[in-house]
């Protein structure tokens, strides 16, 4: 099937963020509105095609576009093509969805900025890359996607760029992304190299050709990709300072929409992933890994919008662990996913609305007792608190619990392994999302007298709303009679080999309500009984510090990664520096002194430039004598 | 007695070349003859149209039925077509920058400081010489790449070389570190040439001839004596690799880049580059396809330290002009990967990639040429800083080119970077292919460094601004701009072009 649709997905948002950025401050007036209009229409034209999918056959869904013939040259052949499936669908409405109730939010959250026009153009751009990213036929496509999408979050999370802790942020965010890019650069140059082709029907078709050692290759890279982009371990340390832009821009890109990339390239990568184990188990220990340490860190953090990066940071680390988990597992992930999208924007745009009650605090110590204050904001916020602790029947308790199902169904060390890893997850995210709730909304005020905490305007609660009505719901809705499940069937088909049932289902949903009253609980005595001191205590564990620094993550890169970047670089430089920049420094003091100082320092320095001429020629004719011996 | 027999030239096909030189010496005569005022704008119009004149006769002989001119010491093959048509569009370009008179000294005799040089800034001379001398270098360029003999091929890299020391010495400002670029430049050009004549005399000493094509017929046959065929194959690769700027041989690059002026440095950076790599292909391809057995090894250490060399040593640059240098090291060794492959793929993805490569460089530093303060350019890269707020637009191509050359998929760097890359996999050589898309990561990481710098610092409040561009200035900027995104959209025109018309002729 084709469609002639699909390119208007994202010419729409594209043709915004042009017209706003070319036509420039013209546009200021009504600029917001044209982006917002454009992001709806983009969702109007995803609802239609979702429509028209649902009047098909199952095996009859997908349809594709193709734009034009990009790379043809030989075997080398590449078209800009588009392809909307059953997966992609599901992301086309949730960033188009999603996307849109942000738009509206910030009309409001932005608009004593004066900027705002280029905010909005800005937010467009985000939405077409993001939308290429999911559409692309091939990795190449995707990549595009990717590194517009990178681009687009780099713009918008340097928008405040007036905050000076922006510079190391950008750097880490920008250090993270390229290793995740190389990775998937690599992928693309070893699955061409391997396969002759980089479309997934390409690569999907002759998968079964290749070597489990190519297969395994382009796997781990892709999922080095995946973890850079998602903020999985061991790439993950930029999340948290990512979060000095603007709060929607939190909750589109660090929520909902960029970071699940990694999770949607491994899982329409899944031929990949199903006939390479060793990749595939990787992504589900590097997944179980990330939820603990995100969770952990969100115990510690004091800064809200820093705890619920850490939150998402955990919470895709259930879905990677998902992803992880093979075909049974791949539905999940997407159904985790989109819960997730709905109930961490709603909670992140009500973060954004209690710092724009409380003139832009973001010390959860400095809040407390807002609930009275912000009813809607606390209602909105307490419905995705809900959700994402996984209370029944809120839609995280459907995800969640399926993916701690199915890791301990996988039987074996790895089954419990897993699953202990994603049950302990679950009661530790119980913890420090209460603690938040509790922190934020319940006990004391501890604010300075200057505060004037008080409900958002409407166009911010109105998004609030909607977003919390699908954490309520979304999870009764993608598992009633299976639907998400069969409906992905066609792009993930679930194993069909029967499983064992280590545990019941029943049994994992009691096993993991249990914790999480457990991890209630202990936040509730910890901080609704007690007072919460309005300066961090300094008399805490090790532990505590060791999470409130992030588990040393940025200790760690240090360590590790830049010190011994900066020493090779230095070492480099110096060897360098001996011929050249001695040779500038010369001329330095030549211009301001005589010239008879010329001669010495030239001569003096070509030498030895002649030197390293001669070295290399002789270099040469060693290296042709030891090949030719 | 013996009858003479009037050598065949086919100047028809040595027609672009021909043009050029003509072109030049009507320069210098009109140099000679002319009155100060009329000077820069008969010189500007001879040389523009010159290089139009012989771009179009490229265009006319590009299905040429006889190939061979000269009695045979040049080769008019597909790719010495594109090849030459990738120098004139970029000669165009430069002599464009070139121009823009104020980086020139008025008096390129006279000392620094010296009382001659103030009467002549005060008399308002310009230097119009530098146009001939384009068009010697010009001329050298065209013949470099079609050369198939070890004499032209050197006569041709002494016809480029030579202008190109002398316009290294001519800038205006900075006057000391400008002569001193191009006394090492050539002193070490010199240097480099011994050693390619030396090559040669070594090869022939092999082969018992002068041409590519004998040279290929004895290493087939693999008669001859192997040790000078493997002293002559080092020591010619000096010479190239000096050219091409690849490691170790790289010394002079960012010294020259740095002080030569910025117009010279753009012309120089992106043409020479072509130029010597059009040879490099075509000695590597014809006469010692046979032999890489010896120099693939050779090659593929070259390629790995220079790739990562240029990229590593680029991080530490604080200005600009030498950390576009180091970049173009870094880029010749992701140029010797193409020349690596040794398959029709490699052949057309390096032509590629010299193409696509010499626009976009030929745009940055046009976009160098035009960050200025009270006392000239500004070089320093901190004081870029803040360059988006105040002039959106040279700042968004400056970005654009700084992406292309980081291979950002969009950009005209990105489909050269993949098409060599998949080139030097498909050939099997793996690892050079790794190292080249790690050092590409890490080159990534100073391009988009300056990226941020012009976006998200706020800028100094010290005088820097970016000059009105005159129209031929801002011309090189937009066509460079345009040809970056047009081929990282729509590159299969030119791929299919190229791959239907790069085809060797021994």
């Amino acid at each position: 099937m084709t469609s002639n649709l699909l390119v208007y997905l994202i010419a729409l948002p594209l043709f915004g963020s042009a017209l706003l950025l070319l036509a420039g401050r013209k546009t200021d007036k009504w600029g917001h509105l044209l982006a917002t209009a454009l992001s709806a229409g983009a969702f109007g034209v995803g609802l239609y095609e979702f429509s028209q999918m649902l009047s098909r056959a199952n095996d009859q869904r997908a349809v594709t576009q193709k734009l034009f013939s990009w790379i043809s040259v030989g075997s080398f052949q590449v078209d800009a093509g588009l392809m909307l499936d059953q997966l992609s669908i599901c992301f086309v409405l949730l960033i188009t969805g999603v996307g849109t109730l942000i738009h509206i939010y910030s009309i409001a959250y932005m608009s004593h900025d004066r900027d705002r026009r280029r905010f909005f153009a800005y937010l467009n751009l985000f939405i077409a890359a993001m939308l290429l990213l999911v559409l692309g036929d091939s990795y190449l496509n995707l990549y595009v996607g990717w590194e517009g999408v990178g681009l687009a979050s780099y713009l918008l999370i340097g928008f405040w760029n007036q905050k000076p802790t922006y510079a190391t942020a950008a750097k880490k965010a920008f250090v993270a992304n390229r290793v995740g890019d190389l990775g998937l650069s690599l992928a693309i140059m070893i699955s061409f190299a391997t396969l002759g082709t980089v479309s997934f029907a390409g690569v999907k078709a002759h998968a079964g050709q290749a070597s489990t050692g190519a297969l395994t290759a382009i796997g781990i890279m892709l999922l080095v990709a995946a973890t850079g982009k998602s903020a999985q371990f061991p790439l993950q340390a930029w999340l948290g300072d990512a979060m000095a832009g603007p709060t929607p821009v939190s909750a589109l890109i660090h929520a909902a929409t960029m970071v699940t990339a990694g999770v949607y390239l491994i899982i329409r990568s899944n031929f990949i992933f199903d006939a390479a184990p060793t990749a595939q188990l990787l992504v589900a220990i590097i997944g179980a890994i990330t939820l603990l340490f995100g969770a952990v860190i969100g115990m510690a953090k004091d800064d809200i919008k820093k705890a619920l990066a850490a939150s998402t940071m955990s919470q895709i680390g259930y879905m990677v662990l998902g992803a992880g988990l093979g075909p049974v597992g791949y539905a999940f992930a997407i159904m985790h996913l989109l819960t997730h999208g709905f109930f961490k924007a709603g909670m992140f745009l009500g973060a954004g609305s209690v710092m724009h009650g409380m003139d832009d605090e973001v010390n959860m110590r400095r809040y407390g007792g807002l609930r009275k204050y912000m009813p809607i904001t606390f209602a909105t916020f307490g419905l995705g608190y809900l959700a994402i602790i996984g209370v029944p029947p809120f839609a995280g308790f459907y995800s969640k619990d399926k993916i701690i199902e199915v890791a301990f169904n996988m039987g074996g060390i790895k089954g419990v392994t897993l699953g202990t890893a994603a049950l302990l997850g679950a009661a530790i995210t119980a913890f420090y999302m209460t603690r938040v709730v509790v922190m934020t909304f319940a006990g004391n005020k501890r604010w300075d007298e200057k505060a004037h905490p008080h409900e958002s305007p409407a166009l911010m609660w109105v998004p609030m709303v909607l977003l919390a009505l699908g954490s309520v719901a979304s999870g009764f809705l993608f598992t009633h009679g299976n639907s998400l499940v069969n409906w992905l069937a066609p792009v993930v088909a679930p194993n069909p080999a029967h499983r064992s049932e280590m545990l019941k289902p029943a049994v994992v949903s009691i096993l993991a309500l249990v914790v999480v009253l457990i991890g209630v609980g202990i936040a509730i005595m910890k901080y609704l009984r007690a007072d919460v001191p309005v300066v961090a205590p300094e008399d805490v564990s090790i532990f505590t510090k060791i999470a409130r620094r992030d588990l040393l993550q940025d200790d760690f890169n240090e360590a590790v990664f830049m010190r011994p970047g900066q020493k090779l670089t230095q070492a480099l430089v110096l060897t360098d520096s001996a011929v050249i920049d001695g040779a500038v420094r010369g001329v330095a003091r030549m211009t301001k002194g005589s010239g008879s100082v010329l001669r010495n320092t030239q001569t003096g320095f070509v030498r030895s430039y002649a030197m390293w001429i001669l070295l290399g020629a002789i270099g040469l004719i060693a290296a042709i004598w030891v090949v030719t011996l | 007695m013996t009858t003479f027999i009037a050598p065949a030239l086919s100047y028809s096909l040595l027609a672009p070349i021909l043009i050029v030189l003509g072109g030049a010496v009507l320069g210098v005569i009109a140099e000679a003859f002319l009155s100060r005022a009329i000077r820069p704008t008969v010189q500007l119009s001879i040389a523009l149209g010159t290089l139009v004149l012989a771009l179009a006769q490229v265009w006319r002989i590009r299905h040429a039925s006889s190939l061979t001119a000269a009695m045979s010491s040049v080769t008019v093959d597909g790719p010495a077509i594109l090849l030459q048509g990738s120098v004139l569009i970029i000669a165009i370009l430069g002599v464009f920058l070139i121009a823009d008179q104020d980086h020139f000294t008025t008096l390129a005799a006279a000392l620094p400081g010296s009382p001659e040089e103030r009467d002549a800034q005060r008399a308002g001379e310009k230097l119009t010489e530098v146009y001939p001398l384009t068009l010697f270098a010009v001329a050298g360029m065209l013949l470099f790449p079609i050369a198939t003999d070890l004499i032209t091929l050197f006569v041709a890299l002494e016809v480029l070389s030579l202008p190109l020391y002398l316009m290294a010495g001519l800038s205006r400002r900075r006057r000391l570190l400008s002569q001193e670029a191009a006394l090492k430049y050539f002193l070490l050009g010199a240097f480099s040439s011994a050693f390619f004549l030396f090559g040669s005399a070594f090869l022939y000493g092999y082969s018992g001839s002068l041409s590519l094509a004998g040279i290929h017929t004895a290493v087939e046959a693999s008669s001859g004596n192997q040790v000078f065929l493997l002293i002559g194959l080092a020591f010619l690769s000096v010479g190239l690799l000096f050219k091409v700027s690849a490691v170790p041989f790289h010394a002079w690059t960012p010294d020259v880049y740095q002080g030569a002026p910025t117009p010279v440095t753009a012309f120089m950076a992106a043409a020479t580059k072509i130029a010597a790599f059009g040879a490099m292909l075509r000695i590597f391809y014809t006469a010692f396809a046979n032999a890489y057995w010896e120099w693939r090894p050779l090659l593929t250490i070259i390629a790995v330290i220079t790739m990562l060399f240029g990229a590593v040593v680029a991080i530490a640059q604080r200005d600009i002009k030498r950390m576009l240098a180091y970049s173009s090291i870094a880029h010749a060794g992701f140029l010797i990967t193409g020349v690596l492959a040794l398959n029709k793929s490699g052949l057309d993805a390096t032509i590629f990639y010299l193409f696509a490569y010499g626009i976009a460089t030929i745009g940055a530093f046009a976009i160098v040429t035009l960050v200025r303060d009270s006392s000239g350019e500004v070089t320093d890269m901190n004081r870029w800083a803040g360059l988006g707020k105040r002039s959106p637009f040279i700042a968004t191509v400056f970005a654009t080119l700084l992406l292309a050359f980081a291979g950002i998929p969009l950009t005209s760097g990105f489909i050269g970077k993949f098409s060599i890359f998949s080139a030097a996999y498909e050939s099997g050589n793996k690892a050079v292919v790794v190292v080249g898309v790690l050092s590409s990561a890490i080159a990534a990481y100073f391009y988009i460094r300056v990226i941020v710098l012009m976006f998200f610092t706020d800028p100094l409040d010290d005088g820097t601004s970016v000059v009105i561009p005159s129209i031929l200035t801002r011309a090189t900027v937009i066509i460079s701009f345009a040809v970056t995104i047009f081929l990282g959209v729509f590159p299969t025109p030119l791929l299919n072009f190229i791959s239907s018309t790069a085809i060797f002729i021994r």
